[in-house]
Formats: C-alpha cells, sequence, structure tokens
C-alpha cells in the first residue's frame, strides 16, 4: 500500500537566518528513514509520465522502487545508467517543470520528491560505496568535446562508455563550466561537483585544460589531428547589459563576473584565495531569473545588508524556480517588483544610487506574459553601493568567429538539426547554452546525450558502410 | 603544468619568463595574450605574449611586479612549473602592409609592442619605435627592436638615456619634423597612450593601442574587462585587445583599472611585500 500523505517528506534546511552568512549547502538531504519514507509515495505508475519529462529519461519508478527497499547501490545503477551527474541533477534541476512536473501524485497534493531522491541516491553513493574500476574496450576512435561543462561532460561520458577515445578541452583551469563558477556553493558545493566529474574522467576520458578551442587549436585542426567528430558545448557567453547611463561605472557588475569570482575564484575567502570582489551595504541585482537570485544570496552572504531584486513585471513573471525564490525571501532578500532601472548614479566614478521607473503590467507580448509599460513621472532613486547586472548572455562567440562553415542565428546561437544535435558543418554538433542561449544544466546534459547518440550511430554507419 | 625554462630579471621590477605551453606556442600571433595562475589558488592573470618559438613549444612573457599575484609569479624559478597558462586570448593585430609606421613602447609595453613591430618589419614595412622608461634601466628590449627599425629614440624621465621627457615630446618632435605615419601602435600605461591619442587625434593620424583591463576568464564569459570604444561597450579579450585609440574612452579605463586598489594592497601586505 503507498503511501497516500499528500505531502512530500521534508527536507531539512539550514535556518534562514544563520545559512545567509554562510556558504555552506542550504538543503541538507534527506536520511535513509526519510528516502524511504517518501519513496513509498510512488504509485509506479505504467505509463510513468516523470520518466517522458525528464530531459535524459532517466528510469524514475524503477530506481524509487529501489530505494523504498533500501537497495540504494542499485538505484544508483539505474539513475546512472541514463544521468552521469546525478547529486548535480538532483540539487539544480528545475524538477517542477520537468519529472515531478507531470508526476501523478501531484494532481491532488504535492508530487514525489523525485529531486530530492536522486540527491539521496547520489550522495549516499558517493559516501558509501568504494571506487570500481570500469572496463571498457576500447574502439580507438577519437571524438574532441570542446567546453567540459554539463553538455560536453555528459557527451563525454556517454561516448566514453561506448568505447570512444574522448578529449574534452577546456578553457578555464577546472571543469565544469557553469556548475563551478555560476552556480554558488550554498547550492551546489564544488566539492560535490568535483566527485562528480571525476566518475565522468574515470571512465576514461582524457581532459585538456587552459585550451581555448578558437584560439589555442581550432575545429578544423582538431579534424586534421584525427578527431573523427566535434561536439561543442562551449556555453554561455558575453553578458548582457541595459544599455542605460552608468554601467562602467565601478562598482557595476555582470552577474557572470560577479559569481565567477566568488564561486571559481573563490573571493568569499579572501585574501586566502586573492581574487578580490566587492559588495557594500546596499546591493542592487537586476533581474529575476536563477541568475539573478544566485547573485542576490551570494551578496547577501558577503554581508551585504540591504539586497533588492530589480525586476520590470510582477511575481508571477519572475523566471526563476519558485523554490529559489522562496529562499531568497527567508534569507532577507527584497524584492522590487515592477521596477526598471533608468539610469545608475556615480560619485567619484563610483556607484552611488540606482534610478528605477514603475513598471504597470499591459496586454499579453508575443512571450505570452504580460509586456510591461513605464508609469509616466514615476521614477524614484535608491542608494546603493554595487549593482548586479543579470539580464542574461549571448551565447560565446569564439567558436562561430573562428569556425568557417558553422551556420549561427542573428543572435548567436549556432544552428543545429534538433534530432541529432548536428550542425551545419560535417561532424560537428553543439549542444547547451551554446546553441539555446541560457537555459538549464539539464536541457544542456540532454542535449549532450542526444549528440552522443547520433555521433555513435553516424560512425557506425559509416564503418559498415 | 607549464614549465618555466628561463627567467631572466631586465631591471628591478620587470622580468622576462620563457615558458613551455606548446598550445599557446603553435597558434599565438603578435597582438594576443595569456592568462595564467602562479599558483593553485592563484588570480588569473592577464599577461603579454612578448615572443614565441613554435618548435620549442615555447612563449615568453614579459610582466612588471606590481601586485601580489605577479610577485608570486616572480618567486618562481627556472625548472619550477605554472600550473594554468592558457591561450593565445584575444584578437590578433591587423598589421597593415603601410609603408610606415611608428611604435611606441612605454615601460613594460615594449614587450608586447616587440611581435608587432618585428611582423610589419617581416611584412616590409618600415617602422621607427620610441621607447620610454622612468629611467636607462627600465627600458627594455632595445637591442631587438634597434636590430629591426630604422630609427629608435628613447625618452626617459631624468634624461639617462635619449630626450629627458616622455614619449609624447619624441612624438611631437617627430611630427613638427614633418615625419608622416601611416600609423602609429602605442603600448603601455593608460596614461601614456591617452597622451598619445591627445596629439594624433587632432591631426587625425591612425592610432592602435592595446588595453589590458581587468580580466577573469579571458574567454568572452565575465564581462569585467569591458570598455567603452566609440560609444560601444567591447569586450578586451574577444573584440580586442587592440583598439582605435581615438575611439577609445581611456577616463573610464582609467578609473576602472583602479577597482580593487585597497585589496591589492591588503594582498601585498599578506605576502610581506612593499
Amino acid at each position: 500500500m503507498p503511501n497516500m500523505s499528500l505531502k512530500k517528506v521534508t527536507m531539512p534546511e539550514q535556518d534562514p537566518n544563520v545559512r545567509n552568512k554562510n556558504f555552506n549547502e542550504v538543503a541538507l538531504g534527506y536520511t535513509k528513514e526519510q528516502a524511504m519514507e517518501e519513496a513509498t509515495r510512488c504509485l509506479n505508475c505504467k505509463h510513468k509520465p516523470c520518466v517522458s519529462g525528464c530531459p535524459v529519461n532517466v528510469p524514475i519508478p524503477e530506481f524509487i522502487k529501489e530505494v523504498a527497499a533500501g537497495n540504494f547501490e542499485k538505484a544508483y545503477e539505474l539513475i546512472t545508467s541514463e544521468n552521469n551527474l546525478p547529486a548535480i541533477c538532483g540539487r539544480v534541476c528545475p524538477q517542477e517543470n520537468q519529472c515531478e512536473g507531470v508526476c501523478v501524485r501531484g494532481i491532488k497534493g504535492e508530487p514525489v520528491g523525485i529531486g530530492r531522491l536522486e540527491r539521496f541516491v547520489a550522495d549516499y553513493h558517493m559516501q558509501h560505496a568504494e571506487k570500481k574500476s570500469v572496463q571498457i574496450t576500447k574502439n580507438g576512435i577519437k571524438i574532441a568535446v570542446v567546453g567540459g561543462g554539463p553538455a560536453g561532460l555528459t557527451c563525454a561520458g556517454d561516448l566514453a562508455k561506448l568505447g570512444y577515445d574522448v578529449t574534452i578541452f577546456e578553457a578555464l583551469h577546472a571543469l565544469g563550466g557553469v556548475l563551478m563558477y555560476g552556480i554558488p556553493e550554498f547550492r551546489l558545493p564544488k566539492a560535490l561537483v568535483e566527485k562528480e566529474i571525476e566518475t565522468i574522467v574515470d571512465l576514461g576520458v582524457k581532459i585538456n585544460k587552459n585550451v581555448v578551442v578558437g584560439r589555442s587549436i581550432t575545429i578544423d585542426e582538431l579534424f586534421e589531428e584525427g578527431y573523427k567528430a566535434v561536439f561543442v558545448g562551449s556555453g554561455a557567453g558575453l553578458p548582457k547589459f541595459m544599455g542605460i547611463e552608468g554601467e562602467s561605472l565601478n562598482g557595476v557588475y555582470a552577474a557572470n563576473e560577479f559569481l565567477t569570482r566568488v564561486n571559481l575564484m573563490k573571493a568569499y575567502d579572501f585574501p586566502n584565495n586573492p581574487t578580490p570582489v566587492k559588495v557594500g551595504k546596499k546591493v542592487a541585482v537586476i533581474g529575476g531569473g536563477n541568475v539573478a537570485m544566485d547573485a542576490a544570496r551570494t551578496a547577501k552572504r558577503l554581508g551585504a545588508e540591504e539586497v533588492y531584486i530589480i525586476y520590470r513585471r510582477g511575481e508571477e513573471e519572475l523566471p526563476a524556480r519558485k523554490e529559489e525564490i522562496h529562499h531568497a525571501k527567508e534569507e532577507g532578500i527584497i524584492f522590487k517588483l515592477l521596477a526598471n532601472p533608468k539610469k545608475i548614479h556615480g560619485e567619484n566614478g563610483w556607484v552611488k544610487a540606482i534610478e528605477c521607473v514603475e513598471m504597470a503590467l499591459g496586454e499579453p507580448d508575443e512571450s505570452g506574459r504580460r509586456r510591461p509599460v513605464e508609469v509616466e513621472g514615476s521614477n524614484f532613486i535608491m542608494d546603493m553601493d554595487t549593482v548586479i547586472i543579470a539580464i542574461g548572455q549571448s551565447p560565446n562567440p569564439l567558436i562561430r568567429q573562428t569556425t568557417p562553415g558553422l551556420d549561427t542565428h542573428k543572435w548567436g546561437g549556432i544552428i543545429v538539426e534538433e534530432e541529432t544535435m548536428h550542425t551545419s558543418k560535417q561532424n560537428v554538433y553543439a549542444g547547451g547554452d551554446v546553441v539555446t542561449g541560457a537555459a538549464t544544466v539539464i536541457l544542456a546534459m540532454g542535449a549532450g546525450k542526444k549528440a552522443a547518440k547520433a555521433i555513435h550511430e553516424k560512425i557506425q554507419s559509416t564503418m559498415n558502410a | 603544468m607549464y614549465k618555466i625554462l628561463k627567467k631572466e630579471k631586465l631591471n628591478e621590477a620587470v622580468e622576462l619568463m620563457v615558458v613551455h605551453a606548446p598550445f599557446v606556442a603553435r597558434s599565438c600571433q603578435p597582438g594576443q595574450f595569456i592568462i595564467l595562475r602562479a599558483d593553485e589558488k592563484g588570480e588569473r592573470i592577464p599577461l603579454t605574449i612578448a615572443d614565441y618559438d613554435r618548435e620549442k613549444e615555447t612563449v615568453t612573457i614579459i610582466y612588471q611586479i606590481v601586485g601580489y599575484s605577479t610577485q608570486l609569479l616572480s618567486s618562481k624559478q627556472e625548472g619550477d612549473t605554472i600550473p594554468d597558462f592558457v591561450g593565445p586570448l584575444g584578437k590578433p593585430s591587423d598589421l597593415k602592409k603601410h609603408k610606415r609606421v611608428l611604435g611606441i613602447g612605454g615601460g613594460v609595453g615594449a614587450a608586447p609592442l616587440y611581435p608587432q613591430i618585428r611582423k610589419l618589419h617581416e611584412m616590409g614595412v618600415a617602422v621607427d619605435v620610441i621607447l620610454g622608461g622612468r629611467s636607462k634601466e627600465f627600458i627594455i628590449l632595445d637591442k631587438e627592436f634597434e636590430a629591426i627599425c630604422d630609427k629608435v629614440y628613447y625618452a626617459t624621465d631624468d634624461g639617462t638615456k635619449g630626450k629627458k621627457g616622455f614619449v609624447t615630446d619624441v612624438l611631437n618632435e617627430l611630427l613638427n619634423e614633418g615625419k608622416e605615419y601611416d600609423e602609429i601602435i602605442a603600448i603601455g600605461p593608460l596614461v601614456m597612450m591617452k597622451a598619445v591619442v591627445g596629439i594624433t587625434k587632432p591631426k587625425n593620424i591612425k592610432t592602435a593601442v592595446s588595453l589590458n583591463p581587468i580580466m577573469i576568464d579571458g574567454t568572452g564569459m565575465c564581462g569585467g574587462c569591458r570598455v567603452t570604444v566609440g560609444g560601444e561597450t567591447k569586450f578586451a579579450c574577444v573584440d580586442g585587445p587592440d583598439f582605435d585609440g581615438l575611439l577609445v574612452d581611456f577616463d573610464e579605463c582609467m578609473r576602472r583599472q583602479g577597482m580593487y586598489k585597497e585589496e591589492e594592497h591588503s594582498c601585498r601586505i599578506g605576502l610581506g611585500g612593499k
């Protein structure tokens, strides 16, 4: 008899007023008992809507059944048959729009806590399992993966499992992409990211760090060196700015820079880590997505007294995950909604204040969201020390600038065939933010997976021909 | 890991290193730069490529010891390794087959200037160069420039080499004498490049400058290196580092360059430096 409780088993969290002063993880994870209890809420439906809601098709009811029975290692094997990075996905996937969004239990009450269970299983495995050496028969066929973020890691892992000789070319000094430089420690501990990446490297994937494809070596040169296919997962690139006065003042950050300083370069531990960051007392974060929430919560933890989210639409339209908005509010982030920045005022070259105009919601626009319109004469000014702009990025420009024959959209995204992720250039595949513009970790992973499958099929068909 | 094959002190503040870095050496072009981390926790610091050897797979960097991270780098010796060394970054310089070009190198700015001037020389362009520094000891690469330039002029603050004064004093003299240049390439401190443009802009002489703003990833991701050029926001790491000097907002560059002055100071204290 399944557990018919309408609510998920609660996951313990750090107290908001404690956690907003430290960088430790917010959510603490289930115990064995809590996980087994939550697992019994799964009805094990025959038609498995959750699996079709998962971009990487994790066999969800099957793994949950094992959790309920206390077979956590078996559950781990089932998850990792499809997903190479479960500890990460369990934490950062927007489950409410995916597996949990279509869970039958969600029709009346809360859906099964699939994300929490995935996280539990992955964490349990990391704490308890001994490292197994993997036996893979190599086929000697070389594949290059550009970028060691979620898309590239997934593609590399899947191809390595099939026996390919995969090399990841990473521009930074650490693998992980946005998992390392973008998502903060308190949401996704970096030690865990490193550990989970290790499981992919252990499949025999070669890593070439500090190599910028497009500059250090071009895609055409990779083919000359014998690589049979190239997967481009070079991620999101240059941050967007608003084009208002004062954006180049000292104290104005793009969210990418602010978060990279803190996450990748560990500026929260300055001067033990020598990369500095400035926050001041009053911080305005412009934008309403997950990156904006991450920046705001990070600023608070760095000691800012007042942190504002400034967003031009209303609460309903905030693009961030509900859970992130909830966490941000709990931690004391102030939401200044229906407000649009007009100018950043400076003093001696530094940010002094931000001037905004109030907005009202008009008719729905092409995105289906109600279009914000300025309320005339409603300008107001708030004193600020720091302004962080989190209104999105355009795809990284390096590959498209240096790869002839690679077609891109006007806005910079690489054009691919949706089924195979194949680009306009022979044997070049692409996926993740460089194709879609800034999106989610799991969508990037889904793209990497699709590309791996397509690369394998293409190579097999040419070998059999 | 990237091995330091040679280290040389050029003067009390400036050092040269030859580093084994195959991926950089195979493809770098004049105008490009690298980013390195001197240790596992280190800042990512952008540095100039002064020379390279494709066969030996080596890259020569020249750097001035200005803060914590360059001091840390300077503490390394021949045979030691650098954990991270990435590049080449930035766009190669757009070198045109002009008749005559004038290079202006201020202090350590002579280092990134050198590969550009050498390339121009190889292209058959006649080149003159003005090198400047605080005093004679602070002039670097003079022999190298003299080997390829028609004329090398010097300016030092104390008059110990060449003219007593600034590179701009020499520039003014040359232009007043009626010397004609199709392009001027000025690389050095922002204040020097601004002063050069102050002279060349009214005369509408094409002037290229190389900017070295605060930067983290250097690959077109963080947006920290943004500069305003001709009223537009540009990113030095992917749009530069060379820009049309006549269009650069130097005052803004100088202001942004000083953003972490206090932190640099506290870091230096940590290292027991000055």
